[in-house]
């Protein structure tokens, strides 16, 4: 009994790790642009590339990795400046086009240059082992997913507090107007929004193909879900709601991995999202309300 | 120092400035009057760069800065407070004013200077640094806005509406600051509903209607001029 505990709670932890990783990296431009980066999932698809195609090259695991979340921090960046920022004054409806339709470039691009069917990418071999902790066994990149998130959080934590950079984030999330007015460069803000939310994909793609192990063009539909689930539940405009949705979300998915019986289990996500539906009802601002103030940029 | 000619600006089909023209000079304590809607917060986020203008154009120390977006509008000296506030409400006091010395953000020595000289303006402030601004009072959030502004060491200031919806010894207090920050060398265009009162400080005063200058002059003559109250009324 315990020992299920145990083992629910390093599930729940690991996979709610991941899902905060991707919601945050999300919530982090909708809280300033209040606009869903529709091409978010494509960060983590180019990353995922990255590796596979460094995959035959002598380099070191971890020189690969980070040369994965540079391409993910500079995708962002270019989503910025190809999709967002050309028609940011427009409308709603140009952006989210324009950043429908970069998602569909990247994901044709590695349709057609590189293979609709899914690829391999190389992992370090401390992914595959395990470790036993009383009686359960568990894959030593569930503690790496854990203990590398909650090193990340903090780090992005330390840096909203403490950096006079993070101080105008926050401020810009709440009042992007009167933060101009300051004199905080808007395109400052918005692409570091863009870099962090590359940052955060890059580092979850690691993660994430630690579990899974491949990468295909569509890989990045499911992140997108995820995270988009995530800050609903969480508020939308709130960072910490992002990373508490994240956690809830996995809580609830690893639930029911564990409650249903074998024949309902294909339905987990119906169930899922009845949960979710539930909790809207319940609060539908999300757990946590964002900055109370605050209009469209 | 500032100077607008044939200033436009539209809220989509809505013509809210049509034709204003107005100067500010070197060391002047210039107020902007006029009922409510007659245009003058419109025209000030025009000038500061917040809201695009459709025609006329703005000059500051001799150089165009029409069109220029609001950060390098506060880099070139000039700050606007809005009537809105808009204090950093999740913030503290001292992250807002580290926000509004933004520009100088190096310059950490002059930082703690300047918090100095802004606790002896505004002693209100002292205790509340670690404060959120959200928690502030009205009147302790417009005098942090206005020492937000100031963090930026500007030397044109455009304050909008500062005594809105504040108790009378609030008022008296940010009217009070003015007339020191003037004293300091600072110019300043001050937009109020309260007439009298902004009169009584000003040097000179240009009243709007419906978004044109409807009367300019030394403050005196406009404060006994028997026009005023027709021009408040909307005639
Ligand atoms: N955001 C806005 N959208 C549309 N119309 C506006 C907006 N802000 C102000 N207006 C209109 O513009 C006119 C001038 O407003 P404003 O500049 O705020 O006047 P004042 O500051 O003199 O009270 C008013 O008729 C007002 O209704
Ligand atoms: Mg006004």
């Amino acid at each position: 009994m315990l020992s299920d505990l145990l083992q629910f709670s390093i599930d729940a932890l690991t996979l709610g790790s991941l899902y905060a990783l991707m919601a945050l990296g999300l919530v982090i431009v909708y809280g300033i642009l209040r606009l869903v980066n529709f091409a978010y999932g494509e960060l983590i698809m180019v990353a995922g590339y990255t590796l596979y195609l460094l995959g035959g090259s002598p380099l070191p695991w971890l020189v690969m990795a980070v040369m994965a979340i540079v391409m993910a921090i500079f995708t962002g960046i270019a989503t910025e400046l190809v999709a967002f920022r050309p028609v940011r004054e427009r409308s709603v409806t140009a952006v989210l086009i324009t950043s429908f339709a970069f998602s569909t470039l990247l994901q044709n691009a590695a349709l057609l240059f590189i293979s609709p069917r899914s690829r391999q990418v190389p992992l370090p071999d401390l992914f595959s082992e395990v470790v036993q902790i009383g009686e359960i066994i568990v894959p030593v990149r569930n503690l790496v997913t854990i203990a590398s998130t909650i090193l990340l959080l903090a780090l992005f934590a330390l840096i909203l507090r403490r950096t006079v950079l993070g101080m105008a984030l926050r401020a810009a999330a709440s009042q992007f107007r009167m933060a101009r007015m300051v004199g905080v460069p808007a395109n400052l803000i918005i692409s570091t929004a863009f870099a962090i939310s590359g940052l955060l994909a890059g580092v979850v793609s690691l993660l994430w193909f630690g579990r899974i192990g491949s990468v295909v063009p569509g890989i990045g539909l499911e992140p997108l879900l995820v995270a988009f689930i995530a800050t609903v539940i969480g508020g939308m405009r709130s960072l910490p709601g992002a990373v508490i949705g994240g956690y809830v979300l996995a809580m609830i998915d690893t639930g029911f991995n564990y409650l249903l019986p074998q024949d309902l289990l294909a339905f987990r996500d119906a169930f899922t999202f009845s949960i979710v539906i539930f909790i809207l009802l319940w609060r539908p601002q999300g757990l946590m309300a964002g900055p109370a103030t605050g209009q469209r940029t | 120092m500032l100077e607008v000619h044939g200033l436009q600006v539209c809220y989509g089909a809505i013509q809210a400035v049509r034709q204003v023209d107005l100067e500010v000079q070197q060391g002047e304590l210039v107020t902007l009057l006029g009922a409510n809607g007659a245009g003058k917060s419109t025209t000030l986020l025009s000038i500061a760069g917040a809201l695009k203008s459709s025609g006329g154009r703005v000059c500051f120390e001799g150089e165009d800065i029409t069109g220029i977006s609001p950060e390098q509008i506060v880099r070139r000296g000039l700050v606007m407070v809005p009537e809105t506030r808009d204090v950093f409400a999740d913030l503290t006091v001292k992250e807002n004013l580290r926000l509004g010395a933004y520009i100088r953000r190096h310059d950490l020595v002059g930082f703690r200077k300047d918090i100095e000289w802004i606790e002896e303006l505004f002693p209100i402030l002292i205790n509340r640094e670690e404060q959120a601004a959200g928690t502030l009072s009205g009147g302790e959030q417009q005098m942090l806005v206005i020492a937000r502004a100031l963090m930026s060491r500007p030397r044109l200031l455009l304050l909008d509406e500062p005594s809105l919806g504040l108790a009378p010894t609030i008022v008296e207090q940010i009217f009070r600051m003015i007339e020191k920050l003037r004293q300091s060398g600072l110019t300043i265009l001050l937009v109020e509903q309260n007439a009298s009162q902004a009169l009584r400080s000003a040097d000179r005063a240009y009243v709007l209607s419906l978004g044109t200058v409807a009367a300019a002059g030394r403050a005196e003559d406009i404060a006994s001029s028997s026009d005023l109250r027709a021009i408040y009324l909307g005639a």
